[in-house]
């Protein structure tokens, strides 16, 4: 259970550094890779630099409550900064440093920021030019004063002269600083993060100092981090992940948080670094996995082959375990070849010699990228949360990890499904609101439970899955709960199937609409010798249907498992005579099945499935590449699964 | 008016019986952006010749810093604080874009063979001392990702920024840039003309550039001079020279219209269609 008192030496982040400064003293803090060697800060430099740019803050007037606004890339000074506005008794706003001065504008405007805090001359143009529009904003000072000296505008300074300014505040005010550390209560707003919001304006969540420290100590103990921990501090510093990494658990262990040199440079310092604890979103991880694959291409055969033979043992290997199944001996006796030979050099390569841990959230991994990585031996476990919760929901604890849950509970959280099949939580780290949008907090938080928007249940063993958006989940004629992108997910899962659309609101069952991938069928069809002409023919072979029907029996199989589920099963399957094309409208250029749209054109299809028909005639209209139209006839089958 | 940095008085040059700067005289103050334009074959890059001490002019007088320099080789006026880039990139392909980047800090190494071979006392000193404002000056121009990469296995617009990167190594009063962004797509472009507004503010580094994209010209210089057929024709502010008719008429032809048409705005950027500026036999 977790402590949810704070003792008051130790209850906000100027406190807890101020206490590293004592406790760990010259200890690094925090690392930036400047001129080309990382440059290291100690616990003591922390806590001084954070302190001198609180004293320069309050020479300017910088009262309890008034809001700094920080943009740049992560840099030590930033940290600092963030710190030293809490020491105040302020509230740190981080933004986005690739937003665009509209953005910008409204975010700094909506948080009333009186002050900025910013990295270089990029950022400092894109303010001052919204200063115009934001009257509220006052001060604006700058790190690297690189291009910037030529600019005589009021009340713009750089962090030097800020620092001197502070210096000079504190003859006349000694212990300043101090004193306002000393009012910091555990319940005062640490921070605000503003949500990109993909619908409407961006919501700016206010955490307390104790739902950070809570949380992150919770997630930090569910996991066993330690004081020895090297972390790469890439990721924006507005987004609320990094503030708790690179920040809340630097501090509250003591590790040090590591700033890369540039946005172009990550790769490399992060070899450089060889960080123990390692977060990435998918996309990262998937960026990673292209740059080692095609690495690989320009290798010379034998080594290709090698790698090949071995990165597919090992991933053959890790899918058994993620499955449960055991693993031959053959291969286990293989492995440890493959590690001297492959994975390790491969992993020292990346960078994650030394990862002990490293997650992905933010969406669904492809199983194929979980799966290589896992596989040479960097435990990549998904970890499910959301800036409202401060983070940490659920993480997938080490020896249970499986590919189609997010994990369990992190100690002090609660879920609970509700109703409607969306996930509810209440944990220490359910923030205070949104910033000035109490309609849209009440619509967030009831009786202190979290509606994440998320819908999923929890399994025998406590295990969280997550399955759709809950705005997109549906429910069967019956009132059995129909996710429809996690039941395609799971069909996707298979080599075979390229597009799957599932359907099943306000029907008896679900039936599934499925899109073969040529090439992997057309390979798979040759080796057995079916002779095929086009995508048309191959697609409603006998063949190719049983091929179908067994990852169709399989998904079956896996929804079994799962009480809330077992009614979602597939009944009745298609395979479609054409592929869904973005330009047919089917699907769009980012590759999303657009639903209604596919009910509309295919209906004809789909009255075949729910009834006793075994075949249909269709017709489709195809555009070519070149924007001429044509016709495809196609007898489809229909195939029940038994 | 202080002395000007650089003066160039009645300067020719002669190839066999070509002729190609005839009393060119040109003054460049400190801390200013020049560029030098005209049509191919104008004399431009010559004159930098000149002025880099490659070409020794056959009449005339150059002064830098007000002594006269006309006959100094190259190698004297570099140490007199003179830098260059190329119109085709000059780097060393098979080294590192760090390796590149220090060979601009040559002329300022002082060292003995013996203490260099072993690495000791005054020449690690000295090696790191360059070492760290060589890495000032790829935080300066955003190359840290490629410090360690092979310089012949950049993209173009990387190579210019890393033989930029080099003249600037040399901590140069006067640089000359011979076509910084020729080759350039747009980005790389403005990139370019950031890092030549960024050294000449925050170095107060001296710049003339060459250059034949007149929207580049117009945008960062705060002084324009034009060549044509080896004679300068024009010099002055850009809002100046975008209106001299002698300006227009070396750029378009005689124009039929007359002196009375008042240049658009926009007439000077039809200058980037390099074909247009193409002249037999110049």
């Amino acid at each position: 259970m977790v402590d949810r008192t704070l003792d008051t030496a130790a209850d906000t982040f100027p406190k807890l550094v101020r206490a590293n400064a004592n406790r760990l003293g010259r200890k690094t803090a925090i690392r930036e890779k400047d001129l080309g060697i990382w440059q290291s800060s100690s616990w003591k430099d922390y806590w001084e630099q954070a302190r001198l740019i609180a004293l320069g803050l309050a020479s300017l007037g910088f009262a309890r409550g008034d809001k700094t606004a920080i943009v740049g890339d992560n840099r030590p000074q930033l940290y600092w900064a963030v710190c030293a506005t809490q020491a105040l008794g302020g509230i740190p706003v981080p933004l986005y440093q690739d937003s665009i001065e509209k953005e910008l504008a409204y975010i700094v405007d909506h948080a009333e920021a009186r002050f900025a805090i910013v990295e270089d001359q990029e950022q400092v143009d894109k303010l001052l030019h919204l200063r115009a529009q934001c009257p509220k904003l006052e001060f604006i000072v700058y790190d690297d004063p690189r291009g910037l000296r030529a600019y005589s505008e009021p009340n713009l300074m750089s962090l030097e002269e800020l620092i001197e300014q502070g210096r000079k505040f504190e003859q006349n005010h000694p212990g300043h600083v101090e004193n306002e550390v000393a009012k910091g209560r555990a319940d005062d707003t640490a921070i605000i993060c503003y949500t990109s919001g993909t619908t409407g304006a961006p919501k700016g969540a206010m955490l307390s100092h104790s739902n950070l420290i809570l949380t992150s100590l919770a997630g930090a103990r569910a996991d066993g981090l330690r004081e020895d921990e090297e972390i790469l501090s890439y990721l924006p510093m507005a987004w609320v992940g990094d503030h708790v990494f690179s920040y809340a658990q630097s501090i509250l262990l003591g590790f040090p948080a590591n700033c890369p040199e540039s946005a172009a440079t990550v790769l490399q310092d992060l070899k450089e670094i060889g960080p123990t604890y390692f977060f990435a979103p998918p996309r990262i991880w998937e960026s990673i996995l292209t740059n080692v694959m095609l690495r690989l291409e320009d290798c010379a055969w034998p080594k290709r082959k090698l790698v090949h033979f071995f990165l597919n043992l090992a991933q053959d290997m890790e899918r058994r375990r993620l499955a449960g199944q055991p693993v031959p001996l053959l291969p286990r006796l293989l492995y440890p070849l493959g590690k001297a030979l492959v994975y390790a050099p491969l992993r020292d390569n990346l960078g994650m010699r030394r990862v002990r841990r490293a997650y992905t959230a933010g969406e669904a991994i492809g199983p194929e990228i979980f799966v290589f990585f896992r596989a040479l031996g960097i435990n990549v476990k998904q970890l499910y949360g959301m800036t409202e919760a401060s983070v940490f929901v659920t993480i997938q604890r080490d020896g249970d990890v499986r590919l189609d849950s997010v994990g369990t509970a992190v100690p002090g959280v609660e879920i609970k499904i509700a109703e409607s099949g969306e996930v509810l939580f209440r944990s220490p780290g359910v923030f205070q609101g949104y910033y000035k949008n109490a309609d849209a907090t009440r619509a967030t938080v009831q009786d202190g439970w979290l509606n994440s928007g998320d819908a999923g249940f929890l399994d025998a063993s406590g295990h969280l899955k997550i399955i759709d958006r809950a705005k997109d989940l549906s429910r069967l004629a019956g009132g059995t709960m129909f996710p429809p992108k996690y039941i395609e997910n799971k069909l996707k899962f298979s080599p075979f199937v390229k597009e799957a659309v599932c359907i099943g609101q306000g029907r008896p069952f679900v039936v599934a609409l499925v899109n073969i991938d040529l090439a992997a069928v057309g390979n798979w069809a040759e080796r057995r010798g079916i002779a095929y002409s086009s995508y048309t023919d191959l697609s409603q072979k006998p063949e190719v249907y049983g091929l179908i029907h067994e990852d169709v029996a399989r998904v079956n199989r896996s929804l079994q498992e799962d009480a809330a589920l077992r009614g979602a099963q597939i009944r009745r399957f298609l395979i479609l005579h054409k592929e869904l094309d973005p330009d047919d409208e089917e699907i769009t250029r980012t590759r999303k099945v657009r639903r209604g749209y596919i009910a509309q054109k295919y209906a004809e299809l789909i009255d075949a499935l729910y009834s006793n028909r075994s075949h249909v005639q269709v017709e489709a209209k195809v555009t070519y590449e070149d924007g001429r139209t044509g016709t495809i006839r196609a007898d489809v089958t229909i195939k029940d699964v038994g | 008016m202080t002395l000007p940095l650089l003066e160039v008085e009645g300067v020719s040059v002669r190839f066999g019986a070509l002729t190609a700067l005839t009393h060119v005289s040109l003054e460049i103050a400190r801390g200013e952006i020049v560029a030098i334009i005209g049509p191919n074959g104008a004399g431009k890059t010559t004159l930098l010749n000149v002025i880099s001490g490659f070409y020794h002019p056959y009449e005339g007088r150059i002064l830098f810093d007000g002594r006269d320099r006309t006959n100094l080789r190259p190698p004297d006026v570099a140490e007199l604080g003179v830098a260059r880039t190329f119109q085709n990139v000059a780097l060393f392909k098979g080294m590192s874009v760090l390796d590149n980047i220090m060979t601009g800090r040559l002329l300022k190494m002082r060292g003995s063979f013996l203490l260099d071979a072993l690495w000791w006392g005054p020449a690690q000193r000295q090696e790191l001392a360059h070492r760290e404002a060589v890495e000032r000056i790829i935080d300066f121009l955003e190359i840290q990702a490629i410090r360690k990469t092979r310089a012949g296995t950049l993209p173009y617009g990387l190579q210019k920024r890393v033989e930029l990167a080099r003249a600037l190594a040399a901590e140069p009063q006067l640089l000359l840039l011979d076509e910084p962004m020729a080759g350039m797509n747009v980005e790389e472009k403005e990139d370019m003309c950031r890092f030549i507004l960024d050294v000449n503010s925050e170095f107060g580094t001296t710049i003339a550039l060459i250059e034949h994209d007149m929207g580049v010209v117009m945008d960062i210089s705060h002084r324009v001079a034009v060549l044509d057929y080896g004679r300068k024709i024009a010099d002055g502010t850009p809002d100046e020279v975008r209106k001299n008719q002698a300006v227009l008429d070396a750029y378009l032809g005689v124009s039929s219209e007359g002196a009375s048409a008042a240049p658009s705005e926009t007439s000077p950027r039809i200058a980037p269609a390099k074909p247009a500026l193409e002249r037999p036999g110049a």
